[in-house]
């Protein structure tokens, strides 16, 4: 019971997404942009993520301000999120007060002042909301140093929030020149679900964004092609924690670069049979089973722009040694490599796929972000009809050759958080950084 | 299918307090034979079912044994009807079913989702009823409960947002059982018996305890049998006293605790309002203007817009069965602790005398009743809801008239509940972060 989208491009090349969900009389509209993380430079991390905070402080027609005031006087929800791959505006908002979201959304595509006191206030901001995310939270400080060490120079080592360094030297000419480079109609999808006639958003979307003057010449990002890893790669983070914890990636194919296509459904499948619900090995075997870890995860997505990492993670419990949580994930991924895995647990693992693709559908935004992901990243939102078909293609042969290809130790990264003691009256920011 | 984005919103959003409300669906309610109370919402548009029930078995429900009610809780599908709990998640896995549970400080509850394909849904029921009424408690998996648990208590150490929301509620109630943590302390937890779990099971998951909630591609005579089905499987037993009642503060205390974080994180509250509370409505548009509506909040224009003094900054009632609390939270780096603290107090004490202007009011009304369709757009929100208005037996027609009572409020009612029930010189503040000093 495929729900079929409607897809439309306006003259100045804004796409335009459609797909009817008339369970509630509500509507949710996203704003995609071809821009994160990923497109920016040393010296610039966290423009994307900045640019998205300063999309709230005004455009000539709604000084600083209005925009949220006019959102709450609608009821409507409103926020954004910045990835590696995309930013991305959206609203949730009563279905008959669509014109509301589209009047404020697009007039941001083009007409933002970035106001440089206003800007001095937001960077402030995000500097706070820097230290909330990373900087006191030793897992997350973990994950980034591990990300940075994981890339030499794909743009995934840089975190999305920026450096700090970075928030500190940033300028708003910087701002501007980079929200002149990428927020164009022509490198943007509009999404919009819920409880619409395609044909009516269509009218409305040539009414507001018709007019937007489309950008000549957006230059692709460069390359930045990862080089070849060669070895493994060994990181300690040490900073004040009760808990160690550990991550370890592998660098992997996404559908975007695998030259089979195959492969990687084959891994996500992979990724499900180590950590896909209560019945999957990490939880059986390392959380129950031997007892040695409290938790214990495995993650991998084919759905970046750029190959990313298939990693795992884990914490050891009460009394077990990281080495224990260490050894037992790397023997997860030997065995993977040496048997093929059960026709149960992929039976299992499917089961699962096919569940969540129903459940998916309950919410209104998890249908809108499928289709503005794949369409950002370049993928084309027609993959999520073909996604479930080949997942259930997927067999065990085809499980052990991933594993037995990419989890290989020449392209694995460790990092391990080495707990300090949390001592108040010691100065912060004494991490050291070992390689 | 989604890759996890590092999503960065602007505001936090805080669920617990939103008591908003829809294109209100229709609630059935019936009562089964042996007393379990039925809250119903027909969802045919697709094929899935969820189910929730829901005991007054949360921690408050401890005792002197601080952790009893979530561990309860925690150990249903750890092994139920001579099944392991590698089975039960196989069982349940194999046909994309999914169980949930968890506790609150009022409530333990227990919930299914499942494709409403005739054998799957069948499948999912069946093993459902063992893990909510025939749970074995098994030593070796209740050990491993505990030592998770005790690991959660030492993470806490590392957290210390964790830590200033658990100093709050200490300070806040002291020895009234809201007071103490729901995660129990290292020494509770470890004392802590098979045997206590298993009387805490057996008197507070009991039909005239509890409720079921069911929403999904189930007709009312599906409905009606699948209640009598899970009604049928529990013992009828009794519904738990009323909790005692909570005192107010009577004087201002402030706790400090030092760490080593960048930021310092700042809880500034008092007790608020239960559930059904006559000031429910006046508290509730008050807040929305105070810091609950998020970006247009007076809070977050005079903390995060007009100063850049925080990422963060909300104030919420959380009405329970008795006083819930009422909390002013943020995060600031340390140097600005106390800067940041002082426009909090002046922002609350205006607010407290003076209430909200009519140009504020006025546009909180619109948007709390132009977002009326959007609490409940999906089954997820709407087994929620049903299930909170159910456990506080709150009138069926709570969504359909919330927007009409909250848009008859007058400034001058909503000043008077702020001048009765908020006191700015009796709060509790907690700061976390710096050193002793």
């Amino acid at each position: 019971m495929q729900v079929p989208v409607h897809e439309y491009k306006l003259d100045n090349g804004l796409k335009v997404l459609v797909k009817q969900d008339k369970r509630a009389p509500i509507a949710v509209v996203q704003l995609w942009y071809k821009v994160g993380s990923s497109y920016e430079h040393n010296g610039s991390t966290g423009l994307s993520h900045v640019v998205e905070h300063m999309m709230f402080k005004g455009t000539q027609k709604y000084p600083t301000g209005e925009f949220n005031r006019i959102i709450a006087e609608n009821g409507a929800e409103d926020n954004a999120f910045t990835g590696q791959d995309y930013t991305a505006y959206y609203q949730v908002i009563a279905a008959d007060r669509l014109e509301v979201a589209f009047e404020l959304e697009s007039d941001r595509v083009r007409n933002l002042t970035l106001p440089p006191a206003e800007f001095k206030k937001e960077i402030e901001v995000v500097k706070e909301e820097r230290r909330w995310r990373t900087e006191d939270k030793p897992t997350s400080l973990t994950r980034e140093q591990f990300e940075a060490v994981a890339f030499l120079n794909s743009p995934y080592k840089n975190p999305v929030i920026g450096w700090m360094a970075d928030l500190d030297a940033m300028q708003v000419e910087d701002l501007r020149a980079w929200y002149e480079r990428w927020y164009a109609p022509n490198n943007a999808t509009l999404v919009v679900v819920g409880d619409v006639e395609p044909e009516k958003v269509l009218e409305l979307a040539k009414k507001y964004y018709g007019s937007l003057k489309p950008t000549e010449n957006i230059p692709p990002p460069k390359p930045q092609t990862e080089v070849e890893q060669k070895g493994v790669r060994t990181i300690k983070v040490k900073a004040p924690a009760e808990l160690p914890y550990i991550m370890m990636g592998y660098k992997v194919p996404g559908m975007i670069n695998a030259k089979e296509k195959w492969e990687p459904y084959a891994l996500e499948m992979l990724a499900s049979i180590l950590d896909g619900g209560n019945s999957s090995r990490l939880s059986k075997e390392l959380i129950r089973g031997k007892e040695i870890a409290s938790s214990a995860s495995a993650w991998y997505s084919g759905f970046g722009r750029l190959p990313d990492l298939f990693s795992l993670s884990g914490m050891p419990t009460k009394g077990e040694k990281l080495e224990t949580v260490k050894a037992a994930l790397l023997e997860q991924v030997e065995k993977l490599r040496n048997e093929p895995v059960t026709a149960d647990e992929l039976a299992r693992a499917k089961a699962q796929v096919i569940a969540s693709e129903i459940y998916e559908r309950d919410s209104q935004q998890n249908q809108a972000n499928v289709l503005g992901t794949l369409e950002t990243v370049g993928l084309g939102y027609k993959l999520a009809d073909e996604y479930v078909d080949n997942i259930l293609a997927i067999t065990p042969e085809q499980i052990q050759a991933v594993a037995k290809k990419y989890l290989i130790e020449d392209s694995l990264t460790i990092a391990e958080l080495d707990p300090q003691p949390i001592d108040p009256n010691k100065p912060k920011n004494t991490r050291s950084f070992v390689r | 299918m989604l890759k996890t984005i590092i999503v960065a919103p602007l505001v936090l959003l805080f669920a617990l307090f939103t008591a908003q409300v829809s294109a209100a669906p229709k609630i059935e309610h019936w009562t089964t034979v042996n007393g379990l109370r039925v809250y119903y919402v027909p969802a045919p548009e697709l094929p899935m079912l969820d189910m929730r029930l829901i005991f007054a078995a949360g921690s408050a429900r401890d005792g002197a044994k601080p952790g009893l009610a979530m561990l309860t809780n925690a150990m249903l599908d750890k092994g139920a009807a001579g099944l392991s709990e590698d089975q039960l998640a196989e069982q349940f896995e194999a046909i994309g079913a999914v169980f949930s549970s968890s506790t609150s400080n009022d409530m333990g509850w227990a919930g299914l989702r499942t494709i409403t394909l005739e054998k799957e849904q069948q499948a999912a029921l069946e093993l459902w009823l063992k893990v909510v009424s025939k749970p074995d408690f098994p030593q070796k998996d209740f050990e491993r409960v505990q030592k998770l648990a005790l690991v959660d208590l030492q993470g806490e150490k590392q957290d210390p947002a964790s830590l200033g929301g658990k100093a709050f509620y200490q300070a806040l109630y002291g020895d009234h059982p809201y007071g103490q943590p729901e995660n129990g302390t290292e020494a509770s937890v470890q004392a802590l018996k098979v045997d206590d779990l298993k009387a805490f099971y057996q008197q507070h998951y009991v039909a005239k305890n509890g409720l079921l909630a069911i929403v999904g591609a189930v007709d009312r005579a599906q409905a009606e049998a699948l209640a009598e089905k899970v009604s049928g499987a529990l013992p009828v037993g009794e519904a738990a006293a009323a909790l005692p009642e909570v005192k107010p503060l009577t004087e201002a205390k402030t706790v400090k605790i030092p760490y080593p974080s960048t930021q310092a994180h700042i809880l500034v509250g008092q007790v608020g309002n239960k559930r059904g509370d006559e000031d429910f409505f006046t508290l509730y548009m008050g807040n929305q203007v105070l810091g609950g509506s998020g970006f247009t909040s007076r809070l977050m224009k005079e903390i995060r817009n007009d100063r850049g003094l925080s990422y963060s900054v909300y104030s919420y009632f959380a009405p329970s069965a008795q006083l819930g609390v009422f909390q002013v939270g943020l995060q600031t780096k340390l140097e600005q602790t106390d800067e940041a603290l002082k426009v909090v107090r002046d922002v609350l004490g205006k607010f407290q005398q003076d209430g909200p202007t009519a140009e504020e009011l006025e546009a909180s009304k619109k948007d709390v009743s132009g977002g009326f369709p959007l609490r409940t757009a999906n089954n997820s929100q709407i087994v929620e809801y049903i299930g909170m208005i159910g456990f506080y037996q709150l009138p069926l027609d709570y969504l359909d008239t919330f927007t009409t009572k909250v848009n008859a409020l007058t400034r001058e009612q909503i000043t008077e509940a702020f001048t009765r029930r908020v006191q700015p010189d009796k709060m509790v503040t907690v700061i976390v972060g710096g050193d002793e000093k």
